[in-house]
């Protein structure tokens, strides 16, 4: 009896922690966004934000989305040999990337490479007094620093997703035409037949959400990291969790509103 | 010291974590255009009481006046204007380690400022003159000594010329060459700008050489306010023990406050 009411203790008072931490993330980052409509904006901070996390992910983005074309198109010839449609192949390994795994896989690399440094970063911050120096030059941290991270973020992501996209697209083609002997022609035609615009615009809509989860995540555990050594690596192992679950709880949601 | 001379003034001055209250009931006024020295032990509350009457924590209770208005009730807005009137020296100096040492000092100057670049660059190199760092423009905060970086965070809070400045531990952390390059800049700056310094310490020399006005802490309340001279003769066994650092006192050694044989006799094996 006793140990059911203390779990039940536990269980609400775990709820209302985790409701308190989603409200303060979102007035953060409501916050942050809404510097958005203050000129000027830290132009050079963005930059700079951008080249860090974007430019620095280039090679980690093309080489994961080589290696899942590559093994898409095995998979996915291995499957269709059974019912001897090999001539799909295109399409099957198309989709899969542009809807499901170029957005998805992108993001949780970019969780794990930037997303982890930003918290780090920002956690850092907190602990060496950065953000309270800049209160105290009046300068608002929100706005000078976890803005620049988002909005660099909201723009580098969908653009490394399209990179993943054409990479893979690119490999599959070697391994399913080069390797396998699959039609060039028919894999060709299969890709432009099926995959719409809609296909297209799936894949952009994830990648958008998802970059808009990593950065806010990302910002707001490092802005709230408790200012010592454990709570700085607390707080960075928590946000590649909690945004790499988050990141596939949405893919599902999005992906029900797109079928 | 009269109530209209002071440039910050508490009232009921209450700020709790937890069950724990870290200042209590704290009532003080700083004078303008003086030095007002803050000491006391670890955990006495000072460092909170500098974070609280600059405005980065916001009180329990209280009331925190800055030239006449209550820190706790103003807006985001309005803080931030008062700020332009604050600079602060973090303990561990807080410089923006992506930027270099002329880029950190011109930092609040390029944010609130429309000054040309030459006009900054100007003004950059005679706050490093100032400090003694000229010449030094390219360094990145990394590449510095705790020294030359407290060197620099002080050039960085003089760039807006300030009325006010704060010092969190100005002198801990370095050697004794250091800490007497930076107690000197404290002391001259002071008189040479009109300005009114902040320091928290526990360093009673340094303390009590450039103090005009000290305020000592323990545990959370006042326990003296006055001259250096009056603290220095006070007979309060409190202060007379933290001036001259006895380890044992009012202030006891042991901070334990259960009996030592109870605990040696009842304590379970360890498994």
């Amino acid at each position: 009896m006793n140990g059911a009411l203390n779990l039940c203790g536990a269980l609400g008072r775990w709820l209302l922690g985790a409701t308190e931490r989603v409200g303060d993330g979102a007035v953060l980052s409501c916050r942050a966004l809404s510097g958005l409509l203050i000129l000027p904006w830290q132009g050079r901070q963005f930059v700079l934000q951008l080249y860090a996390i974007g430019v620095g992910s280039l090679v980690i983005i093309a080489i994961t989305g080589a290696f899942t074309g590559m093994v898409l198109a095995l998979q996915g010839y291995y499957s269709l040999a059974k019912f001897g449609s090999e001539s799909l192949l295109g399409s099957v390994v198309a989709l899969s990337i542009i809807r499901e795994l170029g957005p998805v896989l992108a993001a949780l690399m970019m969780t794990g490479r930037a997303g982890s440094s930003i918290t780090a970063e920002i956690g850092i911050m907190r602990v060496t007094e950065q953000l309270d120096a800049l209160e105290m030059m009046a300068v608002n941290p929100v706005r000078q620093v976890i803005l620049p991270r988002i909005v660099a973020t909201l723009l580098a992501l969908p653009l490394l997703v399209a990179l993943f996209d054409v990479v893979g697209l690119a490999a599959g083609y070697v391994v399913g035409v080069d390797l396998l002997g699959v039609n060039a022609g028919s894999y060709v035609g299969e890709t432009i037949d099926k995959v719409t615009m809609h296909d297209l615009t799936t894949g952009w809509v994830k990648s958008f959400c998802f970059a808009v989860l990593l950065g806010c995540i990302a910002t707001l555990m490092g802005y709230r990291a408790v200012p010592t050594t454990e709570g700085v690596a607390q707080a960075t192992t928590r946000a590649v969790v909690v945004t790499s679950v988050a990141i596939l709880i949405a893919d599902y949601i999005i992906t029900s509103f797109f079928l | 010291m009269n109530a209209a001379a002071a440039m910050i003034r508490t009232e009921q001055l209450t700020k709790r974590f937890g069950d724990m209250t870290a200042l209590n009931q704290v009532e003080i006024a700083i004078p303008e255009r003086a030095t007002t020295v803050i000491m006391g032990g670890s955990g006495s509350g000072k460092t909170t009481l500098l974070r609280l009457i600059s405005g980065l924590e916001p009180p329990s209770s209280g009331a925190i006046y800055f030239e006449g208005a209550d820190l706790a009730r103003i807006s985001r807005r309005e803080l931030y204007r008062l700020r332009m009137k604050m600079g602060m020296v973090f303990q561990y100096s807080a410089l923006l380690n992506s930027l270099t040492v002329e880029e950190n000092i011109a930092f609040p100057l390029q944010e609130h400022t429309a000054l040309d670049a030459r006009v900054i660059r100007t003004m950059v190199t005679m706050k490093l003159e100032q400090v003694g760092l000229r010449g030094f423009e390219h360094l990145m905060p990394s590449e510095l000594s705790g020294g030359m970086a407290k060197r620099v965070a002080f050039a960085r809070a003089l760039a807006m010329d300030p009325k006010v400045v704060f010092f969190d531990e100005p002198t801990s952390g370095l050697d004794p060459i250091s800490a007497g390059v930076i107690t000197d800049l404290i002391r001259n700056l002071t008189q040479l700008t009109h300005m009114t310094s902040i320091v928290v310490t526990h360093d009673v020399h340094a303390g009590l050489a450039i103090a005009d006005h000290v305020i000592l802490l323990w545990q959370g309340e006042v326990i003296a306010a006055g001259t250096p001279e009056s603290v220095r003769n006070s007979d309060d066994a409190r202060i007379v023990q933290f001036i001259e650092g006895r380890p044992d006192g009012p202030i006891p050694f042991s901070r334990s406050d259960t009996s030592y044989m109870d605990d040696l006799l009842a304590r379970e094996v360890i498994a």
